[in-house]
């Protein structure tokens, strides 16, 4: 795999760790935090933690936009389903994320709703020409990448003539959640740096986190998805914190520009507006943090199509999500983690997906907090 | 086939399934005459019995069964006949056991392509000869249109474990090698390419495949080995953590010595999924004492499915029985359960 093997070299990864390890001061402790499930991902599965020094500690941000997503929204999507009788596509990842009442998606179709799953929007549209006599609707979520990809079915939509198409849209904003980590209303904060977006920013650029570094005084490096990204903007971020800097770097320079895809800006802005305020799951009401179909494409907007009554949810009373997201606390610290909150029965935000900071915790790295048990790892002999 | 047949010919090239093949008239027997018996006939299903009467011999039997309704039901590497015999052949040689005979239960949807059917069935023909197993009982019956996904097919077997052979997925001990026949992933992303909405440049061929040839050599060259299991679905990371917990024991193994196609990798990278939790249908992982592992994996690579065999690992002390995997870039990670269904449908 020509341009990712590159970036798991695992002698590179070696040097670099050693570079961070003559970096970092042993009398500062540095909390990193990862503003991206994927870099979440990405640090439990190459089990980077091992490779460097204890003072570095990742904090698990909220960029995983199905953990996010709050159960009132998935009740909506089962009421509008079920109310227009329509084939629902979705991702798989969100198949399993809690609603109200231990309901999902999945409960949803076994009980006959007719949800389907799709790798991509376009798919989505395709069901809709194949079935042009049934509603079909696209539950579109996610930040800014996949924001664009929306916006073009729903262009395409309009160009066939599409009777009978709409989307449910719950895309959100990375610069809000941004804000409200490093601007909570107790002026806590617990991240000495950011790990910068990566796919998100190829959309948005670089520059859109130059006015948070300053008037929040934290480093931000823009950082890419595989092992050696991320090993080299610990790097980065090590180096800022120690001369005392905060500036926004790019490390992501292969697919991140500092104005970003402005083609993709333009077609968002074409085709969605900015809502006063949308509920995350874990962080609460956000002002400006989530876009809706504009009144331009309002037609297609399923939730105008087919109005339903809200829930009103409020989250579980021991669920410490907003702390983990915000880097106050850890998965171990939570009442509910590994006992009523699992990846099989997720109950906050962090376990619903795999990017989540608990799931991730559990599926991966668990096995580190119960010492007495664990076997030194043996090096296992290899057949030659 | 005998020199009188009552039954009226099938127009196999044109024909579709009806209600009538599965109502146990003339109908059915004509579909059983003139393809499955065709195809499957042996002197034990000419017996035309609803049962099939056979001798037994000494020792200990095993019998296992398994469903199939993998979607798409043709893929590159194989079709669900083919996969119906090598995963009930797989089941029972996992145990060291000689595989006799196979039953074979067909629910058929109305309107399936004839000519489809008979594809299959000359496939399962074909992968039951080559794993000199025989079909000697079946069933057909039919379900309206729409109310099946074209063919499901279940098949039981029997089989005969010989003296001296013990093997089990609780009998895996502290310091025992992990052994690996070959790369992971292959069937669920061969399926998976081949469903509709995803195409690859490069084509990925299921590893579906009857492993009965090379547990045979490794259970003669090596007679202590302590267990053998298929990783089906679920991938190997769920079968090491099902030998774990059987034998209340830790597993370490090492990602460098995992075998991962290139095209398995990028597509799994493409869609978001691990490798180590992919089906596989031709390949097995085994436990035995370290002392005869390179002995072994050398046996391994002898056989035609067992070319890329690796040691992966080793069982280590752990009464949490957690899979751990150092990862290519040196770090440690968990091999966790797979909590919920990567994809669906693919055996």
């Amino acid at each position: 795999m020509k341009y990712i093997s590159e970036f798991r070299d695992p002698s590179l990864a070696q040097a670099l760790a050693k570079a961070i390890q003559r970096e970092s001061d042993p009398s500062n402790h540095y909390r990193l935090m990862e503003f991206c499930g994927g870099h979440t991902h990405a640090i439990y599965r190459y089990g980077l933690k091992d490779l460097l020094p204890d003072n570095v500690e990742f904090i698990h941000g909220p960029g995983c936009p199905v953990c996010v997503l709050p159960a009132s929204r998935i009740d909506q999507a089962i009421k509008i389903q079920s109310k227009s009788d329509a084939i629902l596509c979705t991702y798989a990842d969100l198949m399993r994320v809690p609603a109200t009442k231990g309901h999902s998606l999945l409960k949803a179709k076994a009980h006959g709703a007719d949800i389907r799953m799709v790798y991509s929007p376009v798919d989505a549209l395709r069901i809709s020409q194949q079935e042009p006599d049934r509603e079909v609707i696209f539950f579109a979520l996610g930040f800014e990448t996949t924001t664009p990809p929306t916006a073009v079915i729903i262009k395409a939509a309009e160009a066939l003539g599409l009777k009978h198409f709409s989307v449910f849209c719950n895309h959100v904003l990375t610069p809000a959640a941004l804000e409200a980590i490093l601007n909570p209303p107790d002026q806590q904060i617990n991240v000495d740096g950011f790990i910068g977006p990566s796919h998100v920013s190829t959309i948005i650029g670089s520059d859109v986190y130059k006015p948070f570094a300053r008037q929040y005084q934290k480093p931000i490096v823009i950082a890419g998805f595989e092992p050696l990204d991320i090993l080299q903007s610990i790097l980065m971020l090590i180096k800022q914190l120690n001369k005392g800097s905060y500036t926004v770097e790019n490390q992501y320079k292969r697919a991140v520009s500092s104005s970003g895809n402005t083609k993709a800006q333009m077609l968002t802005a074409e085709v969605f507006d900015v809502v006063d305020q949308f509920t995350w799951r874990g962080l609460g009401e956000l002002p400006d943090s989530a876009l809706r179909i504009n009144n331009r494409y309002k037609y297609l907007d399923a939730e105008e199509k087919f109005p339903v009554e809200m829930t009103v949810v409020s989250e579980h009373k021991h669920c410490l999500c907003p702390s983990v997201i915000r880097g106050r606390n850890k998965p171990l610290d939570c009442k509910l983690f590994a006992k009523a909150c699992t990846p099989e029965n997720p109950l906050g935000a962090c376990m619903v997906s795999s990017e989540g900071a608990c799931a991730a915790y559990w599926s991966y790295g668990r096995f580190k907090d119960e010492a007495a048990f664990q076997p030194a790892p043996q090096e296992v002999k290899i057949y030659k | 086939m005998t020199a009188f047949s009552p039954y009226a010919p099938l127009d196999i090239k044109h024909g579709k399934v009806n209600m009538a093949h599965g109502s146990g008239g003339r109908t059915s027997a004509q579909l059983i005459e003139h393809l499955f018996k065709k195809h499957l006939g042996n002197e034990l299903l000419n017996q035309n019995n609803d049962q099939a009467l056979f001798e037994i011999g000494a020792g200990r039997m095993v019998m296992t069964t398994d469903s199939h309704v993998v979607s798409p039901l043709f893929f590159p590497g194989g079709n669900i006949g083919s996969l119906a015999i090598h995963g009930t052949v797989n089941d029972l040689v996992m145990s060291g056991a000689l595989p006799l005979y196979l039953s074979a239960g067909f629910i058929l949807e109305e309107g399936f392509p004839l000519i489809a059917l008979e594809e299959i069935v000359i496939s399962m023909a074909r992968a039951a000869d080559f794993a000199s197993v025989k079909i000697i009982t079946g069933d057909t019956k039919v379900v309206e249109r729409g109310k099946g996904d074209g063919v499901y097919i279940n098949t039981s077997g029997v089989g005969i474990v010989p003296d001296g052979v013990h093997l089990s997925g609780s009998f895996a001990q502290v310091g025992d090698a992990i052994l690996l026949s070959g790369s992971i992933g292959d069937h669920g992303t061969a399926v998976l390419s081949s469903r509709e909405n995803l195409e690859f440049e490069t084509e990925i061929i299921s590893d579906s495949a009857s492993l009965e040839g090379l547990v045979k050599i490794m259970i003669d060259k090596t007679p202590s080995i302590r267990c053998m299991r298929d990783p089906t679905r679920g991938g190997l990371a769920c079968t090491l953590n099902e030998l774990a917990l059987q034998s209340g024991v830790g597993i370490a193994i090492e990602e460098k010595h995992i075998p991962i196609k290139p095209q398995v990798r990028a597509a799994c990278e493409l869609l978001g999924l691990d490798p180590l939790y992919i089906a596989n249908e031709g390949k097995l992982v085994c436990i035995c004492p370290a002392a005869a592992a390179e002995e072994l994996c050398a046996t391994m690579r002898s056989h035609p499915l067992g070319l890329d065999s690796q040691i992966i690992g080793l069982v280590t002390k752990d009464e949490r029985c957690f899979v751990q995997m150092k990862t290519t870039l040196g770090g440690m990670r968990m091999v966790d359960w797979l909590a919920a269904e990567q994809l669906p449908r693919i055996c």
